[in-house]
């Protein structure tokens, strides 16, 4: 098949920026650990959640300096727990499962955004540098008070 | 060209029967979803409360299935029969047509009990039911309907293209029948999939014969069909900007093998790549998240080409009738003829809404944008602009030709003003959605304060912004639905079928392109390349499953 001088470089040109764009990418997630969250492989009973450890613990533990563990569960329509406190510049590894349906758990204003799934466990985790309080939304339809679902945490 | 021969023929009036049932349905759809649109961009803003017991989340599981699935499902079948119909043999064969009027009734049947079904509150789980919501099985049982309904109508575009083959060997497909065939292929393949889902998963467990659903798989299969589902949509549109549009504007098309190409790629590289929407889920590993993001972006390649084609297609045309200089082509397009002004809209507002999928699903960065406000403003631009206003402008002159009527000039500048006034309500409507989104303002969500957060406060503003493009918007498809009744009742008469042919000095189609079982098991290949690893890790999950939930 012919291909007009042009379009062989229109195509050259866009099909190499595709592929460096890509590599970037790639090199971010594999290389630097950049990866979308909760890529984890980590599972449990949807109907034992409050039995199943750590959940049958929910709250902010401390793992190291300056570093907590948020164990957190998500069911219609809110967030165990309720409220958190955070201390200014601690590094937050969040570990949410859902008790119900699909619920999503997202913090506007930062990168936090991911999908919370019955019978897997979500990870993210983010460092809180500035103090305030912070608002936890649900943003993935889980019925009929959705638009109520949230909780706050307040770092300071 | 062979396709010379099949021009200027008179459009079968018995066909057309099948082509306007499918129209109206599709913009019977269009008008109750858009009722459904109008309100929910009232109730986001705080406007209004809805009244007797209405929910936001009927609603919006309405709004969704009639538009994402019925307002474009029927539209594109009735369009692709007609071009059927009109390029292989003029007629469709008897058995073609019983099949298609088969098809329509198992999709009415479908359709006319999903919505019944979320019309009275029994399956308010948005028109992507994501499992453990449970519905009431007849909703599940709805959509199957409407899944087989088309398929049925794709079986009978197969049929059709077969018989023609066998007649006329050794000729070349028509390129309009070409591409319809390879629209119901990728359908086929891509439905597969929720099809499992909805038989194998739904419908027994919503039943209650099996207890518990596995979430993941449920999801997987959803998505194997749900981004399908959007090129889908877009092939049609291609269709008529790749064979339509270079009739219209009184030019050539560029060169018919690369346009059989792009849409063999595109249905190589639609279906191996729903993973791109669930990049921020668990239960799949970073490998294969990243692998399918690397085949969503091999799309970009058949982008570029139908990019290449049809700018080619309109320079030159511009250099045929004296246009000179980079721009010239532009002063000698038809921009009063709605048959062009609409889908040339179109696909200007797709050079924008390209962009923003780029980003959607690139990796990483789909954290900033997922389930915000930013992705309905996206898909309001794609299938709500880009494809909406292209099948717009396919109305204005496929309904007279199939009814044997005229497109008058009074009906022409109507035209041309509802898609003015599509651009100017979308333009409002999902540029505030973009911007709110970026904010991270969730998307399918009720009109909330947050108990008086003020993230959430500072995103009323732009609620309101979505309201008054609502209105517009609005505005402009009740126009449309007066536009495609007042069609029906034009001045008796001939129009044209818009048909492009390829210029004089483009080459021979290759062979290959009509292999059918090279581009069916390449597509499969790569299917299982994306997909066996991460599913069978999902169906041999010890994890016990979700019961469902009726949770509103
Ligand atoms: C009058 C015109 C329209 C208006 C006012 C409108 C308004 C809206 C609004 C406000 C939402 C978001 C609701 C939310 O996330 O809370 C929405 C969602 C949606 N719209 Fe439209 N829309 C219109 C036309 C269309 C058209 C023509 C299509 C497709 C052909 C379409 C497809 C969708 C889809 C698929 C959703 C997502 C539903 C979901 O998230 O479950 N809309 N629309
Ligand atoms: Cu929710
Ligand atoms: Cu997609």
């Amino acid at each position: 098949m012919h291909i007009h001088k042009l379009e062989k470089i229109w195509l050259t040109i866009g099909i190499t920026m595709l592929f460096v764009f890509l590599a970037i990418l790639g090199v971010s997630a594999f290389a630097m650990g950049v990866k979308p969250p909760s890529e984890h492989h980590h599972q449990l009973d949807p109907a034992k959640v409050q039995e199943t450890a750590p959940f049958d613990n929910p709250g902010l533990h401390q793992i190291g300096d300056n570093e907590y563990e948020a164990v957190m569960t998500a069911f219609t329509f809110g967030y165990a727990p309720d409220k958190m406190e955070i201390p200014l510049g601690a590094t937050v590894n969040f570990t949410v499962t859902s008790q119900d349906v699909v619920h999503g758990f997202a913090i506007p204003g930062t990168n936090v955004n991911m999908m919370i799934v019955p019978g897997e466990v979500s990870h993210v985790t983010h460092t809180f540098t500035k103090p305030g309080e912070y608002l936890i939304l649900c943003n993935e339809y889980c019925g009929g008070a959705h638009e109520y679902m949230k909780t706050t945490i307040t770092v300071r | 060209m062979d396709l010379n021969r099949t021009n200027h023929h008179r459009f079968d009036l018995k066909d057309g029967k099948l082509v306007v049932a499918h129209i109206l349905v599709a913009f019977i759809a269009l008008l109750i979803g858009g009722i459904a649109g109008l309100l929910q961009t009232m109730v986001k803003s705080g406007t209004v409360k809805l009244p007797y017991g209405i929910g936001y989340y009927e609603l919006l599981t309405a709004h969704g299935i009639l538009m994402a699935i019925v307002f474009t499902t029927y539209f594109i079948i009735g369009f692709l029969y007609s071009g059927v119909s009109y390029t292989l043999g003029g007629k469709l064969l008897p058995i073609v047509h019983r099949m298609s009027w088969l098809g329509f009734a198992f999709m009415t049947a479908g359709t006319v009990l999903g919505v019944i079904m979320v019309l009275t509150g029994k399956a308010s789980v948005l028109y992507t039911f994501y499992a453990p919501l449970k519905a009431s099985p007849y909703f599940y049982i709805g959509l199957a309907l409407l899944v087989v309904g088309s398929w049925i109508s794709g079986w009978g575009i197969f049929w059709q293209y077969k018989y023609w083959k066998q007649t006329h060997q050794g000729k070349l497909t028509p390129l309009f029948a070409f591409m319809s065939v390879v629209t119901f292929l990728m359908w086929q393949i891509a439905t597969i999939g929720v099809a499992a889902e909805v038989l194998i998963q739904l419908i027994p467990w919503s039943f209650g014969w099996v207890e518990t659903i596995n979430v993941m798989l449920s999801r997987t299969l959803f998505w194997y069909f749900g981004h399908p589902l959007v090129y889908f949509w877009l092939m049609p549109a291609y269709i008529c900007w790749y064979v339509i549009i270079p009739k219209i504007i009184g030019g050539k098309i560029y060169s018919d093998a690369l346009a059989r190409l792009s849409f063999i790629l595109l249905l190589l590289f639609s279906i191996p790549v729903g993973f791109h929407h669930q990049l921020m889920e668990p239960g799949i590993s970073s490998f294969w998240k990243y692998l399918q993001v690397v085949l969503t972006f091999m799309v970009v390649i058949p982008s570029l080409m139908t990019a290449f084609s049809l700018f080619a297609t309109f320079e030159l045309n511009g250099r045929a009738k004296g246009a000179k200089g980079l721009f010239g082509w532009v002063k000698v397009m038809p921009w009063k003829d709605v048959r062009f002004f609409a889908p040339f809209m179109g696909m200007l507002i797709f050079i924008p809404a390209g962009a923003g999928g780029l980003i959607n699903a690139s990796n990483q960065m789909n954290a900033v944008v997922h389930n915000t406000l930013w992705v309905t403003g996206h898909f309001h631009l794609t299938v709500a602009t880009s494809v909406a206003l292209t099948f717009f402008g396919i109305t204005y002159w496929l309904l007279p030709v199939v009814t044997g009527r005229v497109l008058t000039p009074r009906m022409n500048k109507l035209g041309i003003i509802q898609t003015i006034i599509w651009c100017v309500g979308m333009f409002f409507m999902s540029g505030a959605m973009h911007l709110v989104g970026l904010f991270g303002a969730p998307r399918r969500t009720a009109f909330t304060t947050y108990e008086g957060n003020a993230d959430a406060a500072a995103w009323m503003p732009y609620y309101v912004f979505m309201a008054i493009g609502g209105t517009v918007l609005f505005i402009g498809v009740l126009l449309m639905v007066y536009n495609v009744f007042a069609l029906l009742r034009a001045p008796k008469g001939v129009e044209e079928y818009p048909l492009g042919e390829a210029m004089e000095s483009a080459e021979a189609t290759p062979a290959y392109l009509d292999h059918w079982r090279l581009w069916i098991s390449l597509s499969v290949l790569l299917i299982l390349v994306a997909y066996t690893i991460p599913l069978m890790d999902m169906i041999t999950s010890t994890t016990p499953g979700s019961k469902g939930f009726i949770t509103w």
